[in-house]
């Protein structure tokens, strides 16, 4: 659906996206993270042809992004919702949905039935003729998706939907875009939200002007599989101490009564330890290994580009 | 590029100016001061003591009759900085861009969205000016002194080009600032060459007649090509979601 190989934007001196490659298959959800000033949204602005690539190339149906005519057919086929939701705030959510559903040459009565769809959907069928800038943010949101929808696009590009809401508003939008992931849609999902991306997205890109890493939230997790085993202690004496600094621990770390280190290989290392520590008299009170999060592997990755 | 893209872009910007009464006012006001105002004005001349000669018409008259170019210039002004900067304003331009229209489809929109209620709010004035100084004049010219030949050459000419030149002017100063009351501002500097003409005509430097009109409203669509040429260049996507202030 979405092929990019090697592309790079350019603005001056300064390299916004550089050498980018991947692929994003039809249907599938894929989440696009990176810390501000990544290049997401230039990447999402040369993917809708809105801005001209500086090396490179990408395709989109087999469309390509560099090709003046076929940016158009680009453009008719995708949809986006930029970080600003840019509704027209003096229009109701009708005529700005209609005014979309013209641009993409709907006909009269796939507008109306559209429109009612989505204006259903999202419970503002009521409100359909209230000015926009009387909405909250969370609906507004919403209907930007929906103005996005509107001509049933192949792709859908989403850039931070879910950045200055609040968790009420974000969680609405996320049980949207999961319905939209349901309805089976090529979704490219630009955001900072670690958790938004582990649950919508199908495979996950870390972005740092290159491309950090590609695959899915397990793949990702594995990849860096930073596991820590944690033991907490009724008491850290002198001798148990001694006992665990003798094993040269990876990473060791003890705070109050817990110890912390790299899990070396596997749990089952961590017996020959703790049997240590009780031999030093120690009372050991829980054992437990930590698995790395998206958000370790994140940090990892884009802190090692910086 | 199809027109029927371009006229939906004003369509929907006609919705818009329904909200905006601050446009509606602006629309109204110039109109209304030209219509009224010259008539009150010749209607004073024409029955003081002594009165106004006949002779001395005729010049008042011209010399009115370029406000009309001059409303032309200045009541698109709040129209084509809402327009523009008003939607960099809303944030609402990215979502047009990335639609399928071409930048002329979008930017013929916004022109007409600016030219079409500007020019007809000016006709309108145009047409009760001169219904109305035709009533307070017959009595001393003794013959309806409008339509004329200079006028034609104002209202079919001039105010077109007058229009057309603002609204460029509008598009390249909403590329450069970030609210509609400077784009306002900032194209009010467009009133300052015709406040030159009217005085250079009053000055009897030059004569407010069909020939000079003619000459005018040439120069005007000579800058037209030459605003419509830099507001293209600098109306493409990529200048506005990167560069555009």
């Amino acid at each position: 659906m979405i092929e990019i190989d090697n592309l790079s934007k350019k603005f001056g001196d300064l390299t916004a996206v550089d050498s980018i490659s991947m692929n994003i298959n039809e249907g599938e959800v894929f989440g696009f993270l990176g810390p501000n000033g990544a290049g997401k949204t230039t990447t999402v602005r040369m993917l809708c042809t809105l801005i001209s690539k500086t090396s490179g190339n990408a395709r989109i149906s087999g469309y390509n992004i560099g090709d003046k005519d076929d940016s158009l057919k680009i453009r008719k086929i995708i949809g986006l919702v930029p970080d600003n939701v840019g509704l027209s705030e003096h229009l109701s959510a009708y005529d700005n949905l209609e005014f979309f559903a013209r641009v993409h040459d709907l006909s009269k009565t796939e507008r109306k039935e559209r429109i009612q769809y989505f204006l259903e959907m999202l419970g503002l069928w009521d409100k359909r003729n209230v000015s926009v800038g009387t909405f909250s943010k969370g609906m507004k949101q919403k209907l930007a998706i929906a103005r996005a929808l509107i001509h049933d696009p192949q792709v859908l590009f989403l850039d931070e939907p879910t950045a200055n809401l609040d968790p009420e508003a974000a969680k609405t939008v996320r049980d949207f875009i999961l319905d939209l992931k349901k309805q089976k849609k090529t979704i490219f999902l630009n955001t900072h939200n670690l958790d938004e991306a582990q649950r919508i997205c199908d495979r996950i890109g870390i972005l740092n002007t290159k491309l950090v890493s590609i695959g899915t939230p397990k793949d990702l997790e594995d990849a860096v599989r930073v596991r820590k085993t944690v033991i907490e202690l009724e008491q850290v004496t002198d001798s148990v101490l001694k006992s665990v600094q003798k094993l040269s621990l990876p990473n060791l770390d003890v705070e109050g009564n817990t110890i912390t280190f790299d899990t070396i290989d596997s749990g089952s290392k961590n017996w020959p330890i703790v049997e240590a520590i009780v031999h030093a008299g120690g009372h050991v009170n829980i054992v437990k290994v930590v698995g790395s999060t998206l958000e370790d592997v994140y940090l990892k990755l884009v802190g090692e580009n910086q | 590029m199809k027109l029927s893209k371009a006229w939906l872009v004003a369509a929907r910007d006609f919705k818009i100016f329904k909200h905006q009464k601050n446009m509606l006012y602006g629309l109204v006001i110039f109109p209304v001061i030209i219509s009224i105002i010259p008539s009150a004005i010749l209607n004073y001349a024409v029955n003081r003591d002594p009165p106004l000669p006949a002779a001395g018409i005729p010049p008042i008259l011209d010399a009115f009759s370029i406000f009309l170019i001059i409303g032309s210039a200045f009541v698109p002004l709040g129209i084509a900085g809402y327009t523009i900067v008003g939607e960099k304003v809303e944030k609402s331009l990215e979502p047009l861009l990335a639609g399928p229209l071409t930048d002329g489809e979008i930017l013929l929109g916004k022109t007409i969205s600016a030219v079409l209620p500007a020019l007809i709010a000016m006709y309108t004035g145009g047409v009760i000016f001169m219904v109305g100084t035709d009533a307070v004049s017959y009595p001393s010219l003794n013959y309806y002194y409008f339509p004329n030949w200079t006028i034609a050459v104002i209202l079919f000419l001039g105010m077109p080009a007058a229009t057309i030149m603002s609204v460029e002017f509008g598009v390249i100063v909403s590329s450069r600032v970030n609210d509609v009351r400077s784009a306002t501002n900032f194209g009010a500097l467009m009133f300052f060459p015709f406040l030159i003409i009217y005085i250079l005509g009053q000055t009897k430097l030059i004569t407010l007649d069909t020939e000079t009109m003619a000459k005018i409203s040439v120069i005007l669509l000579v800058i037209d090509v030459v605003l419509f040429f830099i507001s293209t260049a600098l109306f493409k996507r990529e200048e506005i979601l990167t560069k555009w202030k």
